[in-house]
């Protein structure tokens, strides 16, 4: 249990269907849906597939989860994750392509 | 259902880390041959690469030599381990390397241009998108057909037992495939989801090995007659709790070390492989000295930002729980715990019992990767290098058959099992695949040395595992599904139930305690000499048979005498 979607914000591209590892994606009515919640990975290819920031992850509570929602965007460039916390408050990390990891 | 017919020159199932390798070899070095490459996901990222990966934990930086690479593997897995593998592998790991940079990995190089080490076999990259890169060179392979989503099931044979291809389900659209090639490459990687899981409930799948490799090249396998080695050498991750992310980046990245609940150093107590480093954890739990640790605390901003960010090209979870709790690894420790046990060959050295060629014992199927056996210490490049080697000797053996078309009874036979699955049970039935599943995880965890037996055994467990393993399979007999989707589920659950079964053997059969967790037999605690051997199976007519094989080491060439 790791991802969820925002019916409103999803838009019906598909795309998140086609990156799932584990085909938990479907559309459905127009709009994505997962299977199953518990037999999601957590692997976020989703989170970074989703045009729209339709998709979020998030701890859930047996993994010492405590509200917060994790975004992603993709560019060529960049991937910049971005943290909603339940007080309202925002972080951004954003992680440039072109530099490896320093450990 | 509909039943579709497709062939090629060569089949390669599983499009991870090696099936893609293996399709871009297949490209290069030999572009006349048709090449199909099924999937049961979409390749952008499926497998073990989807979330990316940390660094590339197999290359030999300067002043090494492959042959110190075997030695350390060698070591690490107390002498079980196939010289002749690990050799040719480790020659080829600079190589996939290079191209795997051309691809457009970033791979961090100092001012000379000399790539950065981290130790002397790590390579740090960002890793985050090696998975989308692989998929898109594999895209542009102009004789390479990808058929995603589609799970393949078992192999078609010739009579002489010759592997022809295979079939497969649709698992978004309700369609049968029978793939037929000349020479087939199994790489779908290795086994999850056989044990229960750190978290059984709401996140069953947050676990380290991906839960949708279920070990179908295993099970396709063994039903097909081959053979396999050392599934007894399971392995089960140290990992950060919880989260289950990879601790190596803050052991080796910023030289954590193990402390336990009173801060004390105990590593030295138990020694340093891979499976010692496990078992320090799971014995100082048991004395009462847990919960366990890296020691974090006290490293700078800096060093938490970069881990921070390494963490998000891997494993996005842990950097999120670090902001969430307001507590990261620079003003407290990372608690450490371990996974449930896996079978996985290309970090212990279980799977198909290959040559050098990296092919099976069944004429015309070779393997690469995770799903194959003796050549543990892989990982990433490994996997490529085997997988180059398994396409350079597919397309060996397909320039020389003639490939054999599938027998209008064999087609029959698969039909009509499909039409038997997707009939509604008469009545409403007991049992699912998810009770059975669940059954099964709970045996092997309670009688073959899950999380809570503290990952030990005694002869008599593994006894009453093997017969649960039996009901829970004749159970699985009656399951029905509805459509493509439930289909393949089921087949994944009768896939793991039967490594389960195998699995139980090869542990009955190392009399020995050759590696702490990992195969810890509480009747045998210690080694026997007797046993420096490998631990083989194959299944004959139904059951398992286990064959005791010679070691393999420097100077041996081991070859097939079919
Ligand atoms: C979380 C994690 C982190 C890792 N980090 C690192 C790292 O930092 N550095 C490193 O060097 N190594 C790392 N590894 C190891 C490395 O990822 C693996 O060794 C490597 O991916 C193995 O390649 P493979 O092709 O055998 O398996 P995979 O890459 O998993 O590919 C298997 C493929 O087979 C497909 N498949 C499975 N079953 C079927 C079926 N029935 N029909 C059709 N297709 C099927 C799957 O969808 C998948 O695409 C990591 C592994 C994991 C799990
Ligand atoms: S996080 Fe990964 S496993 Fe979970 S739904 Fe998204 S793509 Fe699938
Ligand atoms: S990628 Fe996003 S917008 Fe597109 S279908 Fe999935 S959730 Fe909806």
């Amino acid at each position: 249990m790791s991802i969820s979607i925002e019916p409103e914000k999803c838009v019906g591209c598909g795309r998140c269907t086609e990156v799932c590892p584990g085909n938990l994606l479907e559309m459905t009515a127009g709009k994505a849906a997962i299977r199953e919640v518990r037999d999601c990975w957590g692997c976020t290819a989703c989170v970074k597939e989703c045009p729209r920031d339709a998709i979020f992850y998030y701890l859930s509570a047996d993994l010492g989860g405590a509200g917060g929602r994790l975004y992603a965007h993709d560019t060529a460039v960049s991937l910049t994750w971005q943290l909603r916390l339940p007080d309202g408050s925002e972080q951004e990390i954003i992680v440039a392509k072109n530099k490896a990891n320093a450990y | 259902m509909e039943f579709l017919d497709k062939a090629a020159d060569v089949l390669i199932i599983g499009g991870g880390a090696a099936g893609c390798y293996a399709a871009i070899t297949l490209a290069e070095e030999h572009p006349k041959l048709s090449v199909l490459l099924v999937d049961k996901a979409g390749i952008k990222r499926s497998g073990c690469l989807a979330a990316g990966v940390n660094a590339l934990n197999a290359y030999i930086t300067p002043g090494h030599t492959p042959e110190d690479y075997a030695d350390y593997a060698a070591k690490d897995a107390a002498g079980i381990v196939r010289d002749d593998l690990l050799l040719t592998m480790s020659r080829g790991l600079n190589e996939v390397t290079r191209r795997m940079e051309e691809l457009g990995l970033v791979i961090l190089k100092d001012e000379a241009g000399q790539y950065v080490s981290r130790g002397w076999r790590n390579l740090k990259i960002n890793g985050e998108n090696i998975k989308p890169l692989l998929a898109a060179a594999v895209r542009r392979c102009p004789n390479v057909e990808v058929l995603e989503h589609v799970s393949a099931v078992d192999y078609l044979q010739a009579d002489d037992g010759a592997v022809t291809g295979a079939w497969g389900v649709g698992v978004r659209q309700d369609k049968v495939y029978f793939l037929q090639a000349k020479a087939v490459i199994c790489a779908t990687g290795g086994a999850a989801g056989l044990y229960r899981p750190n978290h059984p409930g709401s996140s069953r799948h947050k676990m380290w090995y991906s839960p949708f490799n279920t070990g179908a090249g295993y099970a396709m396998g063994l039903r097909a007659g081959a053979e396999m080695t050392t599934f007894e050498m399971r392995f089960i991750a140290l990992r950060c709790k919880d989260t289950i992310a990879p601790t190596g980046t803050l052991a080796q990245g910023v030289g954590a070390a193990q402390v336990n609940a009173a801060g004390e150093r105990y590593q030295h107590k138990y020694g340093n492989t891979t499976s010692e480093r496990l078992y320090a954890v799971v014995s100082e739990n048991l004395a009462g000295r847990g919960p366990c640790y890296l020691e974090t605390e006290g490293i700078t901003e800096a060093q938490q930002d970069s881990l921070e960010r390494a963490y998000l090209n891997m494993a996005p979870a842990q950097t999120m729980k670090w902001r969430e709790t307001g507590l990261g690894p620079a003003s407290a420790n990372v608690e450490v715990e371990g996974s449930e046990p896996y079978v996985v060959g290309g970090h212990t050295a279980s799977g198909y019992w290959i040559d050098a060629a990296r092919a099976t014992t069944l004429p015309g199927l070779f393997a690469a990767g995770d799903v194959a056996g003796g050549c543990p210490q892989k990982y990433v490049t490994g996997a490529f290098v085997e997988g180059k080697i398994a396409a350079q000797s597919a397309a060996a053996y397909a320039a020389e058959r003639p490939g054999a078309a599938l027998s209008a009874a064999a087609r029959e036979r698969i039909r009509t099992r499909i039409e038997t699955l997707l009939t509604p049970p008469a009545a409403s039935p007991l049992f699912t695949v998810e009770s059975l599943e669940e059954a099964m995880q709970q045996v092997m965890d309670e009688y073959a040395g899950g999380i809570t037996a503290g990952y030990r055994y005694t002869e008599k467990q593994l006894g009453l595992a093997a017969r649960h393993i039996e009901r829970l399979t004749r159970l699985s007999e009656n399951l029905r599904a509805a459509d493509g989707y439930g289909l393949v589920q089921l087949f994944e659950l009768q896939e793991r139930l039967l490594i389960c079964r195998v699995l139980i053997e090869h542990l009955k059969a190392r009399r020995e305690t050759r590696w702490h967790a990992f195969a810890e037999n509480l009747d045998y605690p210690g080694t026997n000499p007797a046993l420096e051997k490998y631990v083989n199976s194959r299944l004959s007519d139904g059951k398992v048979q286990i064959i005791y094989r010679d070691l393999v080491k420097r100077g041996d060439r081991y070859e097939h005498q079919h």
